[in-house]
């Protein structure tokens, strides 16, 4: 067995990244995750790679897209307001169909907002920051150790659905530090025939590119880019069922959420309150089949966040409104209690007693 | 199962954070499921730091920690911010030289030690946090000293080697309090 040793989430996920094939780093400073780019800085120097810290975010996503054109595994990593500017290029980036991997370890928002963690940038990272109709796969990790799987696995998405893999994180998982190993890294490497890798005078030119100014191809752009999301869909949801097999009551929550609600989904348990929670670990696509199963079983929903109630609208959509769902959250910067989980498990309980 | 929650708090600059890695590490080496939270806030930029250790044969669930099992303040406000969150028959440990308000609590053990004073006394005036660790790994039923000089060796990058013989002194110190 690999070694376990301890690091930050943040420092997993660079890591990871390196030994992913990531040899491409742009970035700009911003608490919480500046452990991301101080790592590369480190790193990408003595194996050959590039780190550059750009004059802004845009800057940084604007250099992500020039590596992805040119079939270069990159990436870049913010936090929150850093990912609104990025949006633009995740925009320009979602309509070129390059693969690209981003990291967002979100903090308190909105505007400059504060720097505790935070997931109110669900609606941004799943429905689409920026302009156009666009998606990109969202994986939420919950532990250390997932912020290394799921970097590579967003890494090898991205290349081969040719779009944006985003990790949506949070400041505590970014922060905190778990024993980890590296053992299960399996990285799968893609062929990239349209990539601006120069013609050598042996093929007709490539063209990365987001204008299309006659409609009726933009259109079929589109169409045909949807039909890849739909591949998405079919084949990449993942989530985590924990105590679900006679559940009553569904909690719903991921990353530092999902800790918080299973600590307690296990004293609801010690009560004789039969809860069980489903963590999506992919936001998009959406583990709405999941769900929609759980509502046959379970009487009640709850929805554990730490936002204003952003995952909670997937949650009703996925299961039709056919059970109640309600929700337990805190914001700005602040996480909820098991306590408070935990209370909101016994509401809903009695709910429908 | 046993889980051990772990709240340390100061002031920034006292080694809170370095006083959790060393527990953490010490649980890793031990094979223990382990997690390591700091506080990143404001704070830390010349208020109060504190850091969220937990160790247990478990994986671990939340790493937040809202009723530690132990507690070990170095600073006045640190002790009157946690003093009444430390679960009925836990353990409060605190620097006697920087906090010389007695804990009112009779439902914890308080384990009182001059940390700073000793680590000044000892020539090793920035360990205090260490101070603190060898009387806690002493003290506290569920952790032990065996294989501190080991996790002391982990942490210090070998550029550093003349660390591991003061911090070895500053937990022994600790260790031997009485």
């Amino acid at each position: 067995m690999a070694e376990r040793v301890l690091m930050k989430g943040n420092e997993a996920i660079a890591e990871a990244a390196i030994r992913a094939g990531c040899r491409h780093y742009f970035g700009y400073p911003i608490t919480p995750q500046t452990e991301v780019a101080a790592y590369m800085a480190k790193k990408m120097p003595k194996i050959g790679g590039v780190f550059l810290q750009a004059e802004s975010e845009i800057a940084s996503i604007n250099m992500v897209y020039g590596a992805a054109a040119a079939g270069m595994r990159v990436m870049t990593s913010s936090s929150s307001p850093g990912i609104s500017l990025k949006s633009e290029g995740l925009s320009y980036i979602a309509g070129s169909d390059v693969p690209a991997f981003v990291v967002n370890v979100q903090r308190g928002g909105p505007g400059l907002g504060g720097i505790q963690p935070s997931q109110s940038d669900y609606f941004q990272a799943t429905k689409g920051g920026g302009h156009g109709d666009y998606r990109m796969i969202v994986l939420a990790p919950a532990s250390v150790q997932e912020m290394a799987s799921l970097t590579v696995k967003g890494f090898n998405l991205a290349d081969k659905y040719r779009m944006t893999a985003m990790i949506l994180a949070d400041g505590t998982i970014g922060q905190m530090m778990e024993p980890i190993t590296f053992e299960d890294a399996e990285v799968e490497t893609y062929d990239k025939p349209w990539a601006l890798t120069g013609t050598k005078m042996q093929r007709p030119h490539n063209i990365v590119n987001s204008l299309y100014l006659k409609a009726d191809e933009l259109e079929r752009k589109n169409f045909e880019r949807y039909e890849r999301y739909k591949v998405v869909e079919e084949n990449e949801v993942m989530y985590e069922a924990y105590m679900m097999e006679d559940a009553e009551i569904c909690v719903t929550a991921f990353g530092i959420a999902a800790r918080v609600a299973k600590n307690a989904v296990v004293s609801a348990r010690r009560e004789g309150v039969k809860a069980g929670l489903i963590r999506p670990i992919t936001l998009w696509p959406f583990p709405a089949q999941a769900l929609r199963r759980a509502a046959e079983q379970v009487k009640s929903f709850v929805c554990v966040e730490l936002n204003m109630g952003q995952m909670i609208e997937d949650v009703r959509l996925a299961i039709e409104c056919t059970r109640p769902v309600s929700l337990c959250n805190r914001t700005g910067g602040m996480i909820p209690s098991p306590d408070q989980v935990l209370s909101a498990i016994r509401a809903a309980q009695k709910g429908v007693n | 199962m046993k889980t051990t929650q772990i709240l340390i708090a100061g002031f920034g600059g006292q080694g809170i954070l370095f006083a959790g890695k060393f527990l953490a590490y010490k649980g890793l080496l031990e094979d223990l499921q382990v997690s390591w939270l700091p506080s990143y806030g404001p704070e830390m930029r010349g208020g109060t730091a504190n850091c969220s250790v937990i160790l247990s044969d478990d994986p671990v669930g939340s790493p937040i920690i809202t009723d530690p099992d132990v507690l070990i303040v170095m600073n006045l406000p640190s002790l009157q911010k946690y003093v009444d969150t430390v679960v009925p028959g836990g353990q409060i440990y605190v620097d006697s030289t920087l906090i010389s308000e007695k804990v009112s609590r009779t439902d914890v053990e308080v384990r009182c030690i001059p940390a700073t004073q000793m680590a000044s006394d000892a020539g090793v005036p920035t360990l205090a946090n260490m101070v603190m660790m060898g009387h806690v790994l002493k003290n506290n039923p569920q952790l032990t000293f065996d294989g501190a000089e080991t996790t002391v060796r982990k942490l210090v990058p070998p550029s550093k080697a003349q660390l591991v013989e003061l911090n070895m002194k500053a937990l022994q110190a600790g260790r031997d309090y009485q």
